[in-house]
C-alpha cells in the first residue's frame, strides 16, 4: 500500500476562457480502488484525460512509480502502463473482439489472430470476464463492449485503469459483475480509478473517495469514513434536500390514450409489442426497463416519427374536448396540439439540437415557421433564450454561443428549457436528467412538476429507480418492447420494479 | 467468333489496368477515411509527369536506354503523384479542409497540370505535332518473350507490358496488408474509427498521410500505364478522359476490398470499351451504353445502402477530419 502509482501534483487544464482543472492533485495507490466523485463539469474527465494522453496539461506533474513522466499522447499513456475506459467506448464497430484488443499494438511475432483470441480467453478466466473474443462489436450489448474496453487494456499490461463512469449503462446485475472483476483486479495489485457520480457505487466498491468541484481537487477521505451526506456535501459544496417533491394530482383527465400499438423495426425486428395505457394531465407517467427495451420507439410513436404497425393513440384534446387519433398525423400537426418531445440521445445533440448553432438558433428551430415575414425573427427566441439560461442556470458565455461548446448538462438544460418553454399538454421527457448533476437534476425534476401542476400529462423515461418512485405518480414498466406492469409510484418498492423490467427478458434478446 | 471475344478480353484488361491502379489506390486511402476526390488529377499527373520525364530523356540522348526508359519516367510518375498527394494529405491532415473541395479541386488542378504541360513541352523544344515518346513507349509495352507462342491464350492473357501484372500483384498485396498484417488493421481502424485509433496509441496522421500517399502513387501509375503502355508513349490532352472517375466508382462496386477491385476493373474496362464490339452502333447510342459503369455503380450503391450489411458500409469516419481535442 505504501506505492504510489500514480501520483498528480497541480494539473491544471484550460479550455478557451473554461477552467476545467485547477491545481488538482492526487495519489493513487496500487491495490486500491478510488472513486473520482464530482458533479457534471466538474473537471473529472478532463483530468483522466490528462492522464491516458488525451489532453496534455497547461501545468503540473504527474508522477508514476516515483518517477515524474510527460504524457503526450494515449501511447505515451500505455508505455506507462495506463489504461482508460471511456464512457464512450473506443471500439471499431466493425471489427472482432479480438481485433480491437489488438489495435495499435507492436507486438513481436508473426499477426495471428488465433493466438490473439488464445490470450483473450487466458484474461478473461483469470478476472472472471465472459465474452467471445471472434464476435462482431456491432452484435454485442453495452455490457459486452464494455468488457472488451476493459480487456484491452488488461491485455496491453495496464496497472493503472480508469473506468469512466462504467455503470452509467449497466443493468444492476452487470453492475455486480463489473465491480466483482474491478475487486480481483484489486487483489492483482492493480490501482484502479472510477470516475462516477453514483454515491451508493462509490461506497460499495471503492477504498478512497477523492471529490472534484468546477474543476478544482476538494479532498480525499476513506470510504469506510465517508456517508452519502459527507460526500454530498464535499461535491456540491452545499446542503442539498435529497426529497424530491411530489404533488398530488389534481383533476387528471386522460390526455393521451395509447392502445395495442405495434411497431416493427426496419429489421423486422418487433420492438413494441401490443403497448396500451393513459397518459393523465396532471400527472407524470414515469417509464422505466432496461435501455432499449422500446423507450425510444415508444416516444417516437407518440410525436409521430415513428411508424406504426398496428394500434391507435388517442389524443383528447383539452381546448375542444375531440378525440383524435395521433396516428393520422404528421409530426409537425402533432406538435401543434401541443405534444412535446424532449429526447436526451446518448450523445446529447443527436435528436432536438443543432451543435454548430447558438442557442438563439436553436430556439427558433421550433419557432421559425411563426414569422410573420420572410424575414427571420430572432427578437423573440432571443429573449427566451436569456430566460432560459437565467432561469436553468446554463453555464455559457452568452446566448449566441454554439450549443456543441456547452457542456453535457448545459446542453440537456437548453433542451427541456426550450421545450416546456411552449406550455405543452403532453411533455414527453427521455432520460432528461442523464449526466446531470445532483443540482441540476432537481432543477429538472422542479420543471417537470411545475408542468404538472400546470396540466400537462408528463411522460418521464428515466434510468434512476429511485428518482422514478421519487417523481412519478405511476410508473409504466417496459421490459423487451412488453408492458410488463403500471405500478404506482407512491407504494411501488424497487425490488418490485426490478423484477418487473427483467420479466419477459430472453424472448426478444436474439 | 472467338477470337472477337477474345480481343475483347484482351482489350477489358488493357481498359482495366489503369481503373485498377486507381482503385487500389483510392481504397487504400479510403481505408484510412480520407476521401481522396483527387484521384483523377492525381493520375493525370503521373501520367504527365512520365511524359515530361521521357521527353527530356529522349530529348537528351541518341539512342535512349530501354531500361532507363522505364526507370526515370517511372520514378518521375511515382514523384509527381505522390507530390499531389502530399498536398492533399497536407490541406485535409495538418490544415484540416474539407475533404470534398480539396480533391475536387486536386483534379481539377491535375487535368490542368497535365494539359497545360501536354501543349507547352513541344513549344520549349520548338517542336510541332504532339508528343510521341517512341523508345519509352516501345519499353513499356514490352510482354513476357513467349507470350505469341502460345496462341490465342497468350494473346489474350499474357501479352501486356510489366505495368498490367504489376497492377494485379499490387491488388493481391494491398489485399494481404490490409486484412492480414497489423498495419492493414491499425490503417482500416483509423478508416472506422480514428478517434478509437488513436485512443489506441496508434499514429492516425503518420498513417493518413502514408496511405494517401502511397494510394496516391499507386494510382499515378495508372496514368503512367495509359500514356506508356495502353497510347505507346503519345499525350493527347485529355486522352485519359474520366477513367479517374471510373477508378472511384470501382472502388465503390468491389466494396472496398482490392481482391474484388481486380475482376471489377475488367468488368468496367470491358463496359467501357463494349460500344467498339457491338456492330452497327450510332454514335449517340455508343454514348448511352458508356454510361453503364456508372449505372452499374449507383445499383450497387442502391444495394448496399438498402441492405445495410456492416460488411459491405464504407469506412465510418470516410470524409470526416479528425480533431484530437475537440470538444
Amino acid at each position: 500500500m505504501a506505492n504510489p502509482a500514480i501520483e498528480l501534483r497541480n494539473i491544471t487544464k484550460v479550455f478557451g476562457s473554461i477552467v476545467a482543472n485547477k491545481d488538482v492533485s492526487l495519489t493513487v495507490y496500487k491495490g486500491e480502488i478510488l472513486s473520482l466523485l464530482g458533479e457534471n463539469g466538474s473537471g473529472k474527465t478532463t483530468l483522466m484525460n490528462m492522464i491516458s494522453g488525451i489532453y496534455f496539461p497547461d501545468a503540473g506533474q504527474i508522477f508514476i512509480d516515483g518517477q515524474e513522466v510527460v504524457i503526450r499522447s494515449p501511447k505515451d499513456a500505455f508505455d506507462h502502463k495506463i489504461g482508460m475506459i471511456h464512457q464512450h467506448f473506443k471500439l471499431v464497430d466493425r471489427f472482432t473482439a479480438a481485433e480491437n484488443i489488438v489495435l495499435g499494438l507492436k507486438e513481436k511475432g508473426k499477426f495471428n489472430i488465433k493466438d490473439v483470441e488464445k490470450k483473450v480467453a487466458e484474461i478473461s478466466a483469470r478476472y472472471g470476464f465472459e465474452i467471445d473474443p471472434s464476435k462482431k462489436i456491432y452484435e454485442m450489448s453495452v455490457s459486452e463492449k464494455q468488457t472488451v474496453e476493459i480487456i484491452k487494456v488488461l491485455y496491453r499490461g495496464a496497472n493503472i485503469l480508469i473506468l469512466d463512469e462504467p455503470t452509467a449503462v449497466l443493468t444492476p446485475q452487470e453492475t455486480e459483475k463489473l465491480f466483482a472483476v474491478i475487486r480481483n483486479m484489486r487483489e492483482d495489485g492493480k490501482a484502479i480509478i472510477i470516475i462516477t457520480h453514483k454515491l451508493h457505487e462509490v461506497l460499495a466498491v471503492s477504498d478512497k473517495v477523492a471529490v472534484l468541484r468546477k474543476g478544482e481537487y476538494i479532498g480525499t477521505v476513506e470510504t469506510k469514513d465517508a456517508t452519502e451526506s459527507i460526500l454530498t456535501e464535499m461535491m456540491v459544496g452545499k446542503k442539498i434536500s435529497l426529497n424530491i417533491e411530489r404533488s398530488e394530482p389534481k383533476d387528471a383527465v386522460d390526455r393521451l390514450c395509447v392502445e395495442h400499438i405495434d411497431c416493427v423495426s426496419r429489421d423486422g425486428v418487433r420492438i413494441l409489442k401490443d403497448i396500451s395505457f393513459t397518459a393523465r394531465a396532471g400527472e407524470i407517467l414515469g417509464i422505466a426497463g432496461i435501455a432499449g427495451s422500446g423507450q425510444r420507439e415508444l416516444l417516437e410513436s407518440i410525436a409521430g416519427l415513428q411508424k406504426l404497425h398496428s394500434g391507435s393513440i388517442i389524443y383528447h384534446n383539452p381546448k375542444t374536448g375531440a378525440q383524435e387519433n395521433l396516428r393520422d398525423k404528421t409530426p409537425t400537426q402533432i406538435r401543434e396540439l401541443g405534444v412535446r418531445l424532449s429526447f436526451v440521445p446518448e450523445d446529447r445533440l443527436g435528436m432536438g439540437l443543432v451543435g454548430n448553432m447558438d442557442i438563439i438558433d436553436n430556439m427558433m428551430l421550433r419557432s421559425y415557421r411563426k414569422g410573420k415575414t420572410m424575414f427571420l425573427e430572432r427578437k423573440k427566441p432571443r429573449t427566451l433564450a436569456e430566460k432560459i439560461i437565467k432561469d436553468l442556470e446554463v453555464v455559457t458565455p452568452g446566448a449566441t454561443t454554439p450549443v456543441r461548446r456547452l457542456s453535457g448538462g448545459n446542453v440537456q438544460k437548453v433542451l427541456v428549457g426550450r421545450e416546456i418553454s411552449s406550455s405543452p399538454t403532453v411533455l414527453m421527457a427521455a432520460y432528461p436528467v442523464r449526466g446531470l448533476d445532483i443540482n441540476s437534476s432537481y432543477l429538472i425534476y422542479n420543471l417537470l412538476n411545475e408542468q404538472k401542476e400546470n396540466g400537462a400529462a408528463v411522460i418521464f423515461v428515466g434510468e434512476d429507480l429511485d428518482v422514478l418512485i421519487e417523481l412519478c405518480d405511476r410508473i409504466l414498466v417496459l421490459s423487451s418492447g412488453c408492458v410488463t406492469g403500471i405500478v404506482d409510484g407512491r407504494t411501488a418498492d424497487k425490488n418490485e420494479i426490478g423484477l418487473l423490467m427483467t420479466k419477459a427478458e430472453g424472448g426478444a434478446a436474439e | 467468333m472467338i477470337s472477337t471475344i477474345a480481343s475483347f478480353i484482351n482489350a477489358a484488361i488493357i481498359q482495366g489496368i489503369p481503373l485498377l491502379f486507381g482503385a487500389t489506390g483510392e481504397i487504400i486511402t479510403e481505408k484510412t477515411g480520407n476521401l481522396n476526390l483527387g484521384i483523377p488529377g492525381i493520375m493525370y499527373v503521373g501520367g504527365i509527369s512520365g511524359i515530361i520525364a521521357g521527353y527530356l530523356y529522349e530529348h537528351s540522348t541518341e539512342t535512349p536506354v530501354p531500361l532507363l526508359c522505364i526507370l526515370i519516367t517511372l520514378a518521375a510518375s511515382l514523384f509527381g503523384s505522390a507530390l499531389l498527394s502530399f498536398i492533399y494529405a497536407f490541406l485535409t491532415q495538418t490544415l484540416k479542409a474539407n475533404q470534398n473541395v480539396t480533391g475536387l479541386a486536386l483534379t481539377t488542378f491535375g487535368v490542368g497540370i497535365g494539359n497545360f504541360f501536354g501543349g507547352s513541352l513541344l513549344k520549349l523544344f520548338n517542336e510541332s505535332g504532339s508528343i510521341s515518346l517512341i523508345s519509352t513507349g516501345l519499353a513499356y509495352k514490352t510482354s513476357l518473350p513467349f507470350a505469341d507462342k502460345l496462341g490465342l491464350f497468350g494473346r489474350t492473357f499474357l501479352s501486356f507490358g510489366f505495368l498490367a501484372y504489376t497492377a494485379v500483384l499490387i491488388a493481391l498485396v494491398s489485399s494481404y496488408v490490409l486484412n492480414r498484417t497489423r498495419t492493414g488493421l491499425n490503417l482500416r481502424a483509423i478508416g472506422e474509427n480514428p478517434a478509437t485509433a488513436d485512443a489506441a496509441g496508434i499514429n492516425v496522421n503518420r498513417y493518413k498521410y502514408l496511405a494517401t500517399i502511397i494510394g496516391g502513387m499507386i494510382a499515378g501509375l495508372g496514368g503512367l500505364y495509359f500514356v506508356m503502355d495502353y497510347t505507346a508513349g503519345a499525350w493527347t490532352n485529355n486522352g485519359f478522359g474520366d477513367r479517374g472517375w471510373l477508378a472511384i466508382a470501382i472502388v465503390i462496386f468491389a466494396l472496398w476490398k482490392p481482391k474484388s477491385a481486380i475482376w471489377s476493373s475488367f468488368i468496367f474496362g470491358g463496359l467501357y470499351i463494349i460500344c467498339v464490339y457491338i456492330p452497327g452502333l450510332s454514335s449517340s447510342s455508343k454514348e448511352l451504353i458508356k454510361m453503364l459503369p456508372y449505372v452499374v455503380t449507383i445499383l450497387v450503391l442502391v444495394f448496399i445502402s438498402a441492405k445495410k450489411k456492416k460488411e459491405h458500409q464504407p469506412p465510418q469516419s470516410l470524409g470526416l477530419s479528425y480533431f484530437r481535442e475537440d470538444r
